[in-house]
């Protein structure tokens, strides 16, 4: 039985209705989007000002309580998975834009601040904050800085970490810390840049500074077709190569095309391998260039048909198959898991191959709809939880193909995060040294491993009992570890 | 033994002797910091590209490769390191300007040299090679710390290899000229930043403003209509000229002072010389005022002041961190240098 000697302190410093503890008010709070992975916490705590805050992490750090942050729950990776002997703090109250300063295009904002308020509240001054994760209109911008949120336009603006400037962050003790600056690049380390991504294992976040950019005066789409994946992958490639760097360039296959347009009618063409979108934004001089350079592009990649966006209304038509794709899924099989791999993109081709060929060996159907600008895959492996043993040949497929990425020189994760999900996959990427390291800075943080403990980075123990199942060339991974 | 073996050697030996080392690429920007002491470790001998396929968007070299060199490559491929590093020097290498984390003038429109970082190689203070980050643009595993190796002056590890995002470089650069008074410019140069405006440097001085253009040709036109303005012959000069620090501005031995502040903040009033570059956002003074004074004026706007040239170099050079801050980095510094041997002092006394 977990010890539940914190909860009558934390009802003792906070309002009643603050604390909560009973089952019934902790299930929605079981887990995150990952809805695989469900536990039930000691408490949840939603505190109201900042003050409260430190008086919760200075208890926690006190009794030697966990902690785990939540902002909006849309995490894919389980990040905000409680521990069943830990607090789960929710900072869905901290939900104020404090302050949006125009001129110098910034935007101070409370962590609970869902990402898309800020570009709306921004509209005004013709400004907004370009990183836009699908879940857009839910997540806030806390755990966007947590996980390092990326989206569909970050292959021109960027992810998360090069769109904020500032933050106000709580240690475990309570200690209250300003991170990076108003101005640009702080004195110091880049420590802005570590707590970025960190999914809550450094620090508690109580507001973010957001960099804001001018709205383009205008977006338009290109939508093309393609008679192979393959084709669709060089046309990829030859438009970065033409110089342009698009705001968006995604791809989707035959199954996703075909599963998107049973849900809606898009229009995207049925008898495609593959379709690409490419977005173009700026100003409307630039934009018409851009566009006549990508049709020529795409042409001589072979595309079988292209259409140009004619105004705003074609514009979000043509991305509504993109954005529909997830759920169009969702009525096709019981259930899909998502992967989030990311690879160099001259190796499209192959890891799109290979992953039809595992798809056939697992007896998994596998759907590609993903960033293809900048290479990051989202296959998403189709499954019935309900047949036995379904779920566990997914996760097993899925391992598969985070592996696959990281053999030809990516990562395990793009944008979702670590979290619970891809902690043995990170054994596979980084080595004894590497892992340790990242415990030591985390060490540095949070010395009694209390802030979202377990979750992004694996030990070494974990590693070696994962290890022992995936022996690459004979070669051990962590040879230095006993093995049981 | 490879110049990489060598290298691990090297920092395993100092380790074990608790001998501080002094880190060097080309030695271009030895006047950066404050002055350390300690036995030389060179990476001239690691250089080279490693990897380079153009449509990627993504080079890989040592870290002892000549910028220079890096900069001819990517050029004959129409690409460019869009945060401009200033070199300081013809020997300038890669790796020194990474860890000096210094951006020239594109910086507050494209990104600082940390955000085209998306990994390294490198040798913590124990001798361990570790591989941080990678080669793809997209990467959440693991913390951020090839990042916060940019800009730490050698004083937590010692880079060996770095992967960079690189951008094309643009159709058409055109540079436009108008005369106004410093808070003129701030004023035009934040309003213009607001649009959806190709602008890729701006900077004032002495009553003329300076501002750059970048795109594609249709664009930049468009752009240069909007704004108005004389267009200046031999632009690229011009540009490089401020990047390097060549401006007669530049010359002599008044000490130079880099004030980053939020860009629309108003001229400061502080005795000496001013250019303002990056819109507004970072500014040059030329002052024998004390640092205290400077600092102060700078903190009250919300920005930072740091002794870039010249002055007491032992003195604290970067604007002092807050005590909680500071605890921090020293024990962020403790977990990738527990002997303390990567150029010690070089940014602050404790670290």
């Amino acid at each position: 039985m977990p010890d539940k000697s914190i909860i009558p302190q934390l009802r003792k410093q906070l309002p009643a209705h603050c604390v909560l503890t009973h089952p019934e008010e902790l299930r929605p709070y079981e887990c995150d989007a990952l809805s695989a992975y469900r536990q039930l916490p000691l408490a949840v705590v939603i505190p109201e000002t900042t003050e409260q805050i430190r008086t919760i992490l200075q208890l926690c750090s006190h009794n030697r309580v966990p902690v785990v942050a939540r902002g909006s729950g849309t995490g894919l990776s389980g990040g905000a998975l409680p521990l069943a002997d830990g607090v789960l703090l929710s900072l869905a109250k901290f939900n104020r834009i404090m302050a949006i300063d125009p001129h110098n295009r910034t935007a101070r904002v409370q962590p609970g601040v869902t990402n898309l308020a800020i570009s709306k509240a921004a509209a005004q001054y013709g400004l907004y904050y370009a990183p836009d994760p699908s879940s857009q209109i839910a997540c806030s911008i806390g755990g966007n800085v947590a996980e390092n949120a990326g989206g569909v336009h970050c292959l021109k603006y960027g992810l998360t970490t090069h769109n904020i400037q500032a933050l106000e962050v709580f240690t475990i003790d309570g200690e209250q810390l300003t991170i990076g600056s108003q101005a640009l690049d702080a004195p110091g380390y880049d420590l802005l840049a570590l707590m970025t991504g960190s999914e809550g294992l450094l620090g508690i976040i109580t507001e973010v500074t957001v960099k804001l950019l001018p709205s383009p005066d205008v977006a338009q789409v290109v939508l093309a077709a393609f008679d192979s994946v393959d084709a669709a992958g060089a046309a990829v490639t030859a438009t970065i190569a033409s110089g342009i760097i698009p705001a968006g360039l995604e791809l989707l296959d035959k199954p996703a095309i075909r599963a998107v347009e049973k849900f809606i009618n898009t229009g995207y063409p049925k008898d495609a391998a593959a379709i690409l979108l490419c977005e173009l934004d700026g100003t409307q001089a630039d934009v018409s260039a851009q566009i006549e350079r990508v049709k020529q592009v795409f042409t001589a990649a072979g595309a079988t048909a292209q259409q140009v966006s004619r105004d705003e209304q074609e514009r979000q038509r043509f991305w509504a198959g993109r954005k529909a794709a997830f759920p169009a899924m969702g009525r096709l099989s019981p259930d899909y898991y998502c992967m989030d791999g990311t690879i160099p993109r001259k190796h499209l081709a192959h890891v799109l191959n290979r992953i039809g060929i595992l798809s056939a060996e697992y007896d998994l159907p596998i759907c590609n709809v993903f960033h293809a600008g900048d290479g990051n895959l989202h296959p998403l492996i189709l499954y019935d939880a309900n047949q036995p043993g379904e779920l566990e040949r997914t996760e097993e497929l899925g391992g598969k193909i985070l592996e696959l990425c990281v053999a030809v020189g990516g990562t395990i994760t793009g944008e979702h995060g670590v979290g619970m999900e891809k902690i043995n996959q990170m054994c596979v990427q980084f080595n004894s040294a590497e892992l340790q390291q990242f415990h030591a800075i985390k060490q540095a943080f949070d010395p009694h491993n209390l802030l979202n403990p377990g979750k992004a980075i694996p030990t070494l123990h974990r590693c070696a009992e994962f290890g022992a199942m995936h022996v690459h060339h004979g070669e051990l991974p962590h040879p230095e570890l006993e093995r049981f | 033994m490879t110049a990489e073996q060598d290298i691990q050697e090297q920092v395993q030996t100092a380790a074990a002797g608790q001998t501080p080392l002094a880190i060097q690429g080309g030695n271009s920007k030895a006047f950066y910091g404050r002055t350390t002491a300690g036995k030389p470790l060179s990476l001239a001998d690691h250089h080279g590209i490693i990897d380079y396929t153009p449509s990627e968007l993504v080079i890989s070299a040592r870290a002892g490769t000549s910028l220079t060199e890096l900069e001819s490559v990517l050029a004959q491929e129409d690409q460019m390191l869009s945060f401009e590093p200033p070199h300081f020097g013809e020997s300038a290498t890669l790796g020194g300007s990474v860890a000096c984390g210094l951006s020239g003038p594109r910086r507050p429109y494209t990104g600082a040299v940390r955000d085209f970082v998306l990994g390294v190689n490198c040798i913590n203070g124990k001798g361990e090679y570790l591989r941080l980050g990678g080669q793809v643009m997209k990467n959440v595993a693991g913390y951020d710390l090839s990042r916060t190796l940019t800009g730490s002056l050698g004083t937590l590890a010692v880079l060996l290899d770095i992967h960079l995002r690189v951008l094309p470089l643009p159709a058409l650069d055109l540079t436009l000229v108008q005369n106004c008074s410093a808070a003129t410019a701030v004023e035009n140069c934040n309003r213009w930043a607001g649009r959806p405006l190709p602008l890729s440097a701006a900077c004032h001085l002495e009553d003329r403003l300076y501002i750059r253009l970048s795109g594609m040709a249709e664009g930049v036109q468009a752009a240069a209509t909007a704004i108005g303005g004389e267009p200046l012959d031999h632009a690229g000069h011009f540009w490089e000229q401020l990047r390097e620090q060549q401006l007669p501005f530049f010359a002599g031995d008044t000490p130079l002072w880099r004030l980053s502040v939020p860009a629309a903040t108003q001229p400061l009033a502080l005795d000496g010389e001013v250019l303002l570059d990056w819109g507004g956002a970072q500014r040059w003074l030329r002052s024998k005022l004390p640092a205290a004074a400077i600092r102060s004026a700078v903190a009250a706007v919300g920005g930072h002041a740091t002794l870039f040239r010249g002055g007491d170099r032992s003195s604290t050079v970067f604007q002092p961190l807050q005590p909680a801050l500071l605890a921090l980095h020293q024990r962020l510094k403790n977990t990738l240098d527990p002997a303390g041997i990567f150029n010690p002092g070089r940014m602050y006394p404790e670290l």
